[in-house]
């Protein structure tokens, strides 16, 4: 985590261990990339879906009427409880689930510090999202006009009247019952359709920065919700309070505590101090990636005498921080790669993928096309050379892990030695089989963020992909697989991860001593030519 | 883990995610006002008399005016405040001067103010000053009336029918 800012440290990492406990557990019962907590964003989307679904159905059979909304309503909820009342539920409990996973998406990203550097404009589209969502849902509660829906709808205008921008009060058509028509109900209903329909094009824009964005659950995890909600809807159905009546007070009402618990806090203190209190988080929300702002390493940067235009790196960036433009170097490709210095997170996913990061180049200074300034790939070949020069035990293993996940340095000793990078994407398969074929270690251990939790997002899937030759830059065949392992471990898992290390200690000591292939002479340090040359 | 165990932590967690959604999603009930109470509810807005009064234009002032721009009464832009009184019991329970709305400060007063009292008989009085007069009300009235519990009594003021009106 890049926190440096010690009162915000203070906050994040009791947050981000919170985080981290719930979500070990969670791995343990859902397979693969289904743990709810890694997919809250995604889950939040889904239920969008379910509720625009529901949604539509019961416009269908809604009257907008003074006295037929709430009849409608009633119909749905007890003559047609099996189809529409279902509905109804499902698009109430549906809603409120959203908020749920909202609230527990912006808290992880705020844990993760994923809100500050290049990833503000998520963090601050992400406001809106949470507006209008609070707004379609209080409008949906509007539309029943019962007795919820009358305190609703005087305690709203009394809020707006505050303001000092209605010439009338607004809350004046709500005391007494001529004061309302059928036209009320055209203006929520409409209301109730736009602001969802705006919702969507803020979630759009909340992702529009973000490559490959996960805007689904994985199947069987929306598989699960869904019945878990529908079982919910069947066996407590959504109902009605008694209808509306402004001649009378609303004296109890329950609340959606999702929606509507401000309500209680303008009677407590007055509107006034409410409004102020949204000024005041709304300002601090919006100004969080700036307070104080990410000290960030530098972007990555592109050296066109090594880069092919290939594209590898355009297609693995998980911020979409790297695009391709006509060649500028006169050199015989047709495109070049070029760096979004705003978009980047210095995660180093790009140079991973860059087939240019070969480790085992001697005729010239090893620059790969793509690299991180302050982690060259030179660099990388460096550490692992240095951290492996330590190493004296029977079997040696070099452990390669990421600054976010369990912190490998822990774990060094005799037979194992660690090296961190950025993110686990950062790793080009050719140092593996360099540091094999050098035999500067015996097996290759590979860690990084928990299955599905790569706080770069996409790079321990590249990296496992990259191995299992299923994605560009591939391990080579000659690699020998029985002398690699990977385990993917959080913050959480330092003595399980150390157990895995074990295991695949003992399964090296059961393999023949590994002779190391002829490469020449060793690179110099610091990637320079070797005086051999 | 075993199959089983893991079926059974997954619908543990679907289960929790539905209980604080199903819980919340109407409880605790919020108590928003007294059973035994009622309230008198009082609303108005209202444009005080012009400030500076009006006067009317003479036959040659309008002569050199537009035909259709010819106004008999030439008034003031800016508003008096409005002065607004109300009596519970011979308790007063509001007097207070509104200013004009608008930068211009050309646009109607407005109130909207709830009194919250026990249910039962209850004598209610009010008055009203938008003139430029130094003393007394432009329009007053006073009743006794029956409030229920629960009951929403709403005063509005309509110059048109004479000052306040009871609902």
């Amino acid at each position: 985590m890049a926190a440096g800012n010690p009162l915000l440290r203070s906050i994040q990492r009791p947050l981000r261990l919170a985080f981290a406990l719930p979500e070990k557990l969670l791995d343990r019962v859902f397979p693969g990339h289904w743990n709810p907590l890694y997919n809250l964003g995604a889950l939040g989307f889904f239920m969008y879906w379910i509720v625009a679904g529901s949604g539509i159905y019961l416009y269908i059979f809604f009257d907008t009427g003074l006295t037929e909304a709430y009849q409608s309503v009633e119909y749905m909820t007890n003559d047609q409880w099996y189809l529409a009342g279902v509905m109804r539920s499902l698009h109430r409990y549906a809603s409120d689930a959203m908020v749920l996973f909202m609230v527990l998406h912006v808290m992880r990203e705020f844990a993760l510090d994923h809100y500050r550097g290049s990833r503000w404009f998520s963090w601050i589209t992400g406001a809106p999202v949470i507006v209008l969502l609070i707004v379609s849902g209080i409008t949906g509660y509007w539309l029943v006009w019962d007795r919820l829906a009358q305190y609703i709808a005087i305690k709203t205008t009394e809020f707006f009247d505050w303001l000092p921008i209605f010439g009338v009060p607004i809350a004046a058509n709500f005391v007494a019952p001529e004061s309302l028509d059928d036209r009320f109900f055209s203006l929520m209903i409409f209301l109730h359709i736009a602001a969802p329909l705006f919702l969507l094009f803020a979630l759009w824009i909340h992702l529009a920065r973000i490559a490959q964005a996960r805007s689904n659950p994985p199947r069987g995890l929306a598989a699960g919700i869904t019945a878990a909600l529908l079982a919910l809807s069947l066996v407590k159905p959504a109902v009605s309070h008694a209808p509306a009546d402004l001649s009378t007070m609303v004296t109890s009402v329950n609340l959606d505590w999702f929606y509507l618990g401000l309500y209680p806090l303008v009677d407590m203190f007055s509107a006034g101090a409410v409004w102020g209190a949204l000024a005041f988080f709304g300002l601090t929300l919006m100004a969080m990636p700036w307070m104080p702002p990410l000290r960030r390493p530098a972007p990555a940067e592109v050296h066109l005498e090594h880069c092919n235009g290939c594209r590898r790196c355009v297609e693995d960036c998980p911020y979409e921080a790297v695009a391709m433009q006509p060649r500028s170097d006169g050199a015989s490709f047709d495109l070049e790669a070029v760096v979004n210095p705003d978009l980047c997170v210095s995660c180093g996913i790009c140079s991973g993928a860059c087939p240019s990061s070969m480790p085992f180049r001697r005729r010239s200074d090893l620059v790969s096309g793509i690299e991180l300034p302050d982690f060259t790939i030179a660099d990388l070949r460096n550490r692992i050379r240095k951290a492996c020069a330590r190493l004296s035990g029977d079997v040696r293993i070099l452990l390669i892990g990421c600054n976010n996940a369990a912190r490998v340095e822990r774990l060094t000793n005799a037979e194992t030695a660690a090296v961190s990078l950025p993110c686990s994407g950062m790793l080009p398969p050719p140092f593996i089989d360099y540091v094999l074929a050098r035999g500067l270690a015996d097996g290759v251990f590979i860690t990084g963020c928990r299955e599905g939790a790569c706080y770069n997002r996409l790079g321990q899937g590249w990296t496992n992909a990259r191995i299992d030759r299923q994605r560009d830059p591939h391990l080579r065949r000659r690699v020998p697989r029985e002398r690699i392992a990977r385990c993917w471990a959080g913050p959480l898992d330092d003595k399980a991860l150390a157990g895995e290390i074990g295991r695949f200690a003992a399964r090296l000591r059961t393999l023949p001593a590994a002779a190391p292939r002829p490469a020449g002479p060793p690179p110099a340090p610091g990637g320079q030519k070797a005086a051999a040359q | 883990m075993r199959p089983y165990a893991r079926y059974l932590g997954q619908g543990s967690v679907y289960l929790v995610i539905v209980a604080i959604v199903g819980t919340l999603a109407d409880t605790p009930a919020y108590r928003n006002f007294p059973e035994d109470q009622g309230m008198i509810r009082l609303t108005l807005s209202h444009g005080g008399k012009p400030k500076g009064g009006c006067r009317t234009q003479s036959a040659e002032e309008l002569e050199k005016i537009a035909p259709n721009m010819r106004r008999k009464r030439l008034c003031s832009r800016e508003r008096l405040p409005v002065l607004v009184e109300m009596t519970i019991d011979d308790r007063r329970v509001l007097s207070r001067v509104l200013q004009p709305t608008g930068i211009r400060k050309d646009g109607p007063v407005r109130l909207y103010e709830g009194i919250a009292v026990a249910a039962g008989r209850h004598r209610i009085s009010l008055a009203l000053r938008d003139s430029d007069r130094a003393k007394g009300f432009d329009y007053e009235r006073r009743t006794v009336v029956d409030i229920r519990p629960g009951q929403n009594f709403v005063i509005r003021f309509r110059p048109e029918f004479g000052g306040f009106v009871f609902k």
